[in-house]
């Protein structure tokens, strides 16, 4: 036994590949390369449009400063759209959350048809927002509509006044809340379980021996624990509802008269539709610093967790 | 027997719970489905129970779909653009998810963070001037438009997803392969990838819903009907003038979503533990 | 078969000083332990000879060659995880026959040396396994295996016993010595149980916060303790340490007797206050204080089962002496110094 290990030739190049130093920037390049080509880059030219008077049937560039905000700012419409968003939001973040957390709660008990249950709970996060939409379109018809059926059925509602869920204004909000949280309420689901479960066994024992009720284990115990997994879920939600703009398009073109606008959905019909990019823009640009303000959350959250 | 009756009441009251929300989430894919199934003579009928057939079940709408519209050229549209994004989004994330994973220091964490904060990007804010963007690079009406733009939200994600994953395989497998004589990429190679097939499976599987799910940059970059993933061509080709064919758009709702949904609950767990194994160390 | 050389090895993580100048010697066919409490130091050292960590300063040396620059695979080192490191996916065949498969070596060639390896650690049966079918001392031996098999220089071990039952680590001590006895190859072995270090070393060194208190045969380094460190570390309970004029006199449990059973001059004799007692089969272990006299910690004296003595119970006050020759003397700063 006098041979020796090494028989790898000792060429200083081949120990390029050894050197973490090396390979982890270089792993890490095309990730990096992507997100700044794809998402900084047109980040910078939305604000280079807003500043701009490009619409595309005059693509040429004039600079005309914060003139465009003005417009922007001061139109009536605009104005109802970035009240639709806020209301739109925080409706359906409460819904959603709420109806999430009792849901988790419900189906962490183990009883008969759970898995059934829990699939079935997904299906509206999991299915691709545009089919889920057209489905409540259609439930929410003019004429067909099953819910209006189900009132008349069951004597709530006359027939021949029943509400258009889509074509009154007031209504057709409702509506797209409820859509909206209907969307992110099994996210809530998964999250609370996740949460709930990753509560160590121990910390729950403790408290039952010292005392503690159902109630105030959860509220006292439980939460406080699971909080950051909550927080970020909810800072997630928050910011996937304020910029969406499928349900609006899809169920009301933001109608009746604008009165179901939100913020993506102006910007599409205002850049897209009309060709106005630079207003467009401005509108897109509006989301910026809501999403500064979650992304600035969401961090000292992440930091206060130690990841 | 008050405590017999407490019990009942709370079971009931519990199982009442659980019917009631599970109907709220999924009556209208039991709506979509009965829809699909119903003649056009019943499905526009005022006076018929709309819960249930008032006339035989029939596929006519399915055989319209398949034959009468572009809904198979959508579905392989969808398919090669998930194909496609998903192998962009493996060549991209994986090195970067090893070597966040094991990379040490603030400054990886920073980056980590940092890529996965992109997801939240929405795709509202980059429409518009990436939609001129696509132009510039001729690229707009085709569905490659997608595949260049999709991995902007694949790649954050699932960055995350893989630096989770491989967070789970201990150091020293590596560190004996690499005195075993591989080089770094070499032990990721031989060691940490084979251990990390379940991730990858779910990453995939995640990628791929992705792509099927999202729609406003379908809706902004394309609009020939040929070139539609099967999300977009749904909701816009589907409708004549101002008439729903609410029978074919349905039926095509469903099919297109049953795949989806069978792939979340499969990998639910996985992916969940994906999540918060990043977040919960 | 070569030596290893760590010369002047000074590693950094930002403000904390892991390794703080050390420079160590192991002989080609020596078992040289390196020892020091969780966090000392002696794991990195570990770790930078073999190429997993960058020194900050100072070299390596393999054979007289500096390998600084060389990734772990080209410096002829084999190592054994503290768990082990074995390849999940792989069966226990595949797992050794791994480093040579790297190298490219032929088919054969592997099947030979993995056979010969597997028998010399009396694992043959095991081959198709997977590690997850095996017991933690299977597995380790699949692992020193995989170390044989590149047949290399120097043999790196970062505390390989730690994960074993304790009745499992006594004959997995002596597997492992007489495993390195036959194989003869310089071999490095890290850990933290002073009982392993002194039962299986032929030197050892010892460690603490980063720097080399000592080294020296278990012998030198029990007999002789450089410092007030080593004289604690080693040795259960550890040697008894009395204040005097600024420094410190010290004597080892088993050497602190009833008065009665040593003869003799040169003996220095100690009223002990006995306090307690641990009755533990082999031996006695007494614990109390002396007159007059301050201790770093409560004094023991370690009486063998068979001498049992009238008087000597907790509550009781007995004549104990040490023979000069066994006494120990340490300055202010707790370095030995002779008397």
């Amino acid at each position: 036994m006098t041979a020796v290990a090494v028989s790898v030739p000792r060429r200083r190049s081949w120990f390029l590949l050894d050197r973490p130093k090396l390979v982890g920037p270089l792993f890490i390049a095309p990730a990096i390369f992507y997100v700044l080509a794809l998402v900084a880059l047109p980040f910078l030219l939305a604000i280079y449009y807003s500043v701009s008077a490009y619409t595309i049937f005059d693509p040429n560039y004039r600079f005309v400063g914060f003139g465009n905000f003005l417009d922007v700012m001061k139109s009536d419409i605009f104005r109802r759209t970035l009240v639709n968003t806020f209301v739109f939001t925080i409706g359906a973040q409460i819904i959603g959350l709420l109806l999430g957390k009792f849901a988790a709660m419900l189906l962490l008990r183990e009883f008969p048809g759970r898995g059934l249950a829990r699939a079935l709970v997904v299906l509206p996060w999991a299915v691709p927002v545009s089919l889920a939409t057209l489905a409540w379109q259609w439930m929410f018809d003019s004429l067909y509509s099953v819910i209006n059926w189900t009132l008349a059925a069951a004597g709530l509602i006359n027939p021949a006044s029943a509400p258009q869920w889509l074509g009154q204004q007031d209504l057709a909000m409702l509506a797209v809340t409820v859509v909206h949280a209907w969307r992110l309420f099994p996210f809530g689901v998964v999250i609370f379980i996740a949460g709930f479960t990753s509560v160590p066994r121990d910390i729950l024992d403790a408290a039952t021996v010292d005392g503690a009720g159902f109630w105030r284990r959860n509220y006292q115990i439980i939460l406080p624990i699971i909080m950051p997994i909550v927080l970020i879920a909810v800072i997630f939600g928050t910011v996937f509802t304020f910029t969406d703009l499928s349900v609006v398009y899809l169920l009301t073109k933001g109608g009746p008269m604008n009165g179901t606008q939100v913020l993506g959905s102006l910007a599409f019909q205002v850049g897209i539709m009309s060709g106005d990019v630079a207003h467009g823009a401005v509108i897109c640009l509006f989301l910026f610093p809501f999403l500064l303000i979650a992304v600035v959350a969401l961090l000292r959250v992440l930091r206060r967790r130690e990841i | 027997m008050p405590r017999l009756a407490t019990r009942l009441l709370g079971e009931g009251s519990f199982y009442a719970a659980v019917i009631a929300l599970v109907t709220f989430a999924a009556f209208p894919f039991y709506w979509m489905l009965i829809t699909t199934f119903k003649t056009d003579g019943d499905l526009y009928n005022l006076k018929s129970n709309p819960y249930w057939f008032n006339a035989a079940p029939t596929l006519e709408h399915i055989r319209y779909l398949f034959h009468d519209t572009l809904f198979v050229q959508w579905v392989s549209n969808t398919a090669l653009i998930g194909l496609c994004v998903v192998a962009i989004t493996l060549i991209v994330a994986l090195p970067a998810g090893y070597s966040l994973a094991r990379m040490s220091g603030r400054g990886a964490e920073s980056l980590g963070i940092g890529i996965f904060l992109t997801y939240l990007v929405p795709p509202t804010l980059l429409f518009l001037p990436l939609s001129r963007v696509i132009s510039q690079l001729g690229l707009q009406d085709s569905l490659w438009s997608l595949v260049l733009v999709y991995p902007t939200f694949t790649i954050p994600f699932c960055t995350w997803l893989f630096m989770g994953f491989f967070k789970s395989v201990p150091r020293e497998i590596e560190e004996a392969a690499i005195v075993d004589g591989c080089t770094v990429i070499g032990a990721f190679w031989k060691t940490v990838l084979p251990l990390s097939v379940p991730g990858i499976l779910t990453v995939v599987i995640f990628a791929f819903t992705l792509t099927m799910q999202e729609f406003v940059y379908a809706l902004t970059f394309i609009s020939s009907s040929d070139e539609k993933p099967v999300t977009l061509g749904v909701a816009t080709d589907l409708v004549r003038g101002d008439i729903f064919y609410w029978g074919e758009l349905m039926a095509a709702a469903l099919i297109a979503s049953v795949p989806v949904a069978i792939a979340y609950n499969l990998f639910l767990d996985r992916f969940i533990s994906g999540i918060t194994g990043g977040a919960v160390k | 078969m070569a030596s290893v050389t760590a010369s002047d090895i000074r590693k950094q993580f930002g403000a904390v000083t892991a390794v703080d100048g050390i420079t160590l010697t192991a002989h080609d066919g020596e078992f040289l332990v390196l020892l020091g409490p969780s966090g000392c130091g002696k794991t990195t050292l570990l770790r930078i000879i073999a190429g997993l960590e960058t020194p900050t300063s100072g070299q390596v040396l393999i054979d007289g060659q500096v390998v600084n620059d060389m990734p772990p695979r080209a410096r002829g080192i084999a190592m054994v995880f503290q768990t082990y490191g074995l390849y999940p996916h792989l069966t226990v065949y595949n797992n050794i026959a791994f480093p040579l498969r790297t190298q490219g070596t032929s088919r054969q060639e592997i099947k030979r040396k993995v056979e010969w390896a597997a028998r010399l650690l009396g694992i043959d049966h095991l081959c198709n396994r997977r590690p997850r079918q095996l017991s933690g001392g299977e597995r380790q031996r699949v692992a020193l295996a995989r170390a044989l098999v590149r047949e290399p220089s120097v043999f790196l071990l970062d505390e390989p016993l730690s994960n074993l039952d304790a009745k499992l680590r006594a004959s997995a001590r002596s597997d492992l010595k007489q495993f390195q006895q036959t194989v003869r190859t310089a071999t490095i072995y890290v850990t933290h149980d002073q009982v392993e270090a002194m039962g299986m070393g032929d030197r050892i060194a010892v460690i603490n916060n980063g720097k080399l208190r000592q080294v020296g045969t278990p012998a030198e380094i029990y007999e002789h303790p450089a410092d007030e460190f080593v004289a604690s570390f080693l040795g259960t309970p550890p040697m008894n340490l009395i204040e005097r004029d600024g420094g410190s006199l010290g004597f080892r449990p088993e050497a602190f007797l009833p008065r009665e059973l040593l003869n003799g001059s040169a003996i220095v004799e100690m009223p002990f206050r006995i306090d307690r007692m641990e009755y533990l089969g082999s031996e006695r272990i007494l614990y109390g204080g002396l007159e007059g006299r301050v201790a770093k910690r409560e004094v023991t004296a370690k009486l063998p089962a068979h001498v049992t003595l009238e008087g000597i119970h907790a509550g009781a006050w007995h004549e104990f002496a040490v023979r000069e020759s066994e006494l120990r003397y340490f300055d202010q700063e707790g370095r030995q110094v002779r008397q």
